[in-house]
């Protein structure tokens, strides 16, 4: 059954009851986009501190793949360096290439979205929020700016 | 004049139909193929795709310029294209008729040949909530070109144009006036005769974006007194890259080319070039002949059913589609009632993302459309990131609106709360 390969269980139960998904005042990252393709929307806001994403929070609309990946991607980096953030974003990034094959351990719950693969229309939803923490940690900071409307 | 062959009035047989169109042979995921996309692109008939071959297996070769006897066909059967078009939307003469991939590349044209010659800074054109990126983004690269202002006739009650102020939208300073003849998203018939006796009267030229208007309904040009009409064939059963623009002959005349090239030319000089007549001036390079001869077949095969009951099929199943829609809790868009719109039906489902909707519905064999149909200022307006539409043509039966509505109840199945 394709479609159960696509909406994994644990992709719907993210999508349905969104983990850390709140306005979070004072972050110190924080930044939004928007994939004007589908009407997706992600913004993500982190505390840092010494050099950790010690809290990271996502606000946002838009499909279950794109919301699901936000939610898992704030449970995956809480607590990481931005060097190990960025470097799971990068291998985040070649899953939904095809080309890293996702371990359990560093990929938790994401490795659910590696049926996207097989859905090319659908890749850039499940990467949408990585593409946002990537900007927010290359200290493109608060690019809200960019809002569709 | 078109010659129209009438098979009386009322519901044609889309069950028989369908039988002329290969690819509902398909079965996608071992379902009934469900195609409510039409809107985006139509279905081809055997007819067509035949008429097609034929060409390619029997006539082909490039045109005017050979004497050998195959040249001598395809020109012919070119020209028959540009005769049989022509009569298609009323226009009183083929050279009116200038071919190329349809309704994007025809506002193009109009937006460069006309737009940027005629229009000045500090003139307006106007446009609507309603439009097509097609009918948006030519204009907007006139209007930084020339200084001109866009002005949009805002969208009232109902999906339908706010023409209240019409008097204050089309002034002295409005150049041109381009509006969709039938809204891709909502199904909106606009006005089109009011808006043209309003662009004319202060001497402004009507661009029409035909590109839903002419597959669904009956369309004349002199009747509706318009001055440029844009035809996708591909939308109405035919070749993609076919259809058009039709164009009043003396604007033609007066307007610059838009493509230069082989073939558009009279004479070439190293610093300058002279050029041919209208519609010739406006084809430069190889043409998309076998398209345009496919698209005669599409043609024919619309006015054997019949434009008249083309309409009233899909006022049928707007109906229909419309009524099963609310019932299943869908929110619909735009008017309801399908006297004052086409077949393009937009909707919102239970708060379920298109996108995660029309996956589950392609599962069930059910073609739909996710997303903001090109169309983003009226996404806007609407207040929603997205719909889902469904788009209804010649083939398509009530079945294939309760395969929609039951593959619905699967989507509320798998991302209901």
């Amino acid at each position: 059954m394709a479609l159960e390969e696509l909406y994994k269980e644990v992709i719907l139960d993210h999508y349905k009851s969104p983990r850390n998904k709140r306005s979070l005042p004072g972050a110190e990252l924080s930044c939004k986009k928007n994939n004007p393709l589908c009407g997706d929307e992600i913004a993500i806001h982190a505390h840092l501190s010494d050099g950790r994403l010690a809290e990271i929070c996502f606000e946002g609309q838009g499909c279950s793949i794109s919301q699901a990946s936000a939610s898992m991607l704030t449970e995956a980096v809480t607590g990481k360096s931005r060097q190990d953030a960025e470097a799971l974003a990068q291998r985040f990034r070649g899953m939904m290439e095809g080309k890293v094959e996702p371990e359990e351990e560093t990929f938790g719950d994401l490795v659910a979205l590696k049926g996207v693969v097989k859905y090319p229309v659908r890749i850039k939803c499940a990467v949408l929020a990585w593409d946002v923490l990537q900007e927010a940690l290359a200290g493109a900071g608060h690019a809200a700016a960019d809002a569709p409307h | 004049m078109g010659k129209v062959i009438e098979h009386g009035s009322g519901a044609l047989d889309a069950e028989r139909i369908r039988k002329d169109f290969p690819i509902f042979e398909r079965t996608p995921h071992g379902k009934r193929l469900v195609y409510l996309d039409s809107a985006n692109t139509s279905q081809k008939p055997r007819q067509v795709i035949d008429a097609v071959t034929d060409f390619y297996e029997r006539h082909n070769a490039n045109l005017y310029r050979a004497v050998y006897e195959l040249a001598e066909e395809a020109t012919a059967k070119f020209e028959q294209a540009r005769v049989r078009l022509a009569a298609f939307v009323g226009a009183p003469d083929p050279s009116c008729i200038v071919f190329n991939r349809g309704t994007t590349e025809s506002i193009n044209l109009v937006a460069h040949g006309y737009g940027r010659k005629f229009v000045r800074e500090g003139d307006e054109i106007l446009l609507s909530d309603l439009e097509h990126h097609s009918n948006l983004v030519p204009w907007q690269f006139c209007a930084q070109a020339t200084g001109a202002r866009l002005r949009f006739i805002p969208l009232g009650e109902d999906g339908a144009l706010d023409l209240s102020n019409l008097d204050r939208l089309i002034t002295e300073r409005t150049k041109l006036v381009a509006i969709t003849g039938q809204s891709n998203v909502i199904g909106t018939l606009p006005p089109i005769r009011r808006l043209a006796d309003a662009a004319h009267s202060v001497g402004a030229v009507i661009v029409v974006d035909g590109a839903q208007l002419v597959p669904h309904n009956r369309v004349d040009v002199d009747q509706l007194d318009i001055d440029f009409l844009t035809i996708s064939g591909h939308k109405m059963l035919g070749p993609t890259a076919s259809g058009g623009l039709y164009g009043r002959r003396e604007m033609l005349d007066r307007m610059d080319p838009f493509l230069g090239g082989g073939e558009m030319i009279m004479e070439v000089h190293r610093d300058h070039s002279t050029f041919k007549d209208p519609p010739h001036k406006f084809e430069a390079g190889t043409m998309n002949i076998a398209q345009e001869i496919g698209l005669v077949a599409a043609v024919d095969y619309l006015e054997e059913i019949g434009m008249d009951a083309v309409r009233q099929h899909e006022r049928e199943l707007t109906r229909y589609a419309i009524d099963r829609l609310m019932d299943a809790g869908a929110r619909v868009f735009g008017s309801h009632d399908p006297e004052t719109r086409g077949g393009a039906v937009s909707f919102w489902y239970h708060d379920i993302h298109p996108h995660d909707l029309a996956q589950v519905l392609d599962q069930e064999g059910v073609c739909v459309r996710p997303g903001h149909h090109c169309a983003q200022i009226l996404m806007r307006v609407l207040g929603v990131p997205a719909t889902t539409r469904a788009s209804f043509y010649v083939y398509n039966t009530n079945e294939d609106v309760d395969a929609l509505i039951e593959a619905l109840g699967k989507v509320e199945a798998f991302f209901g709360a």
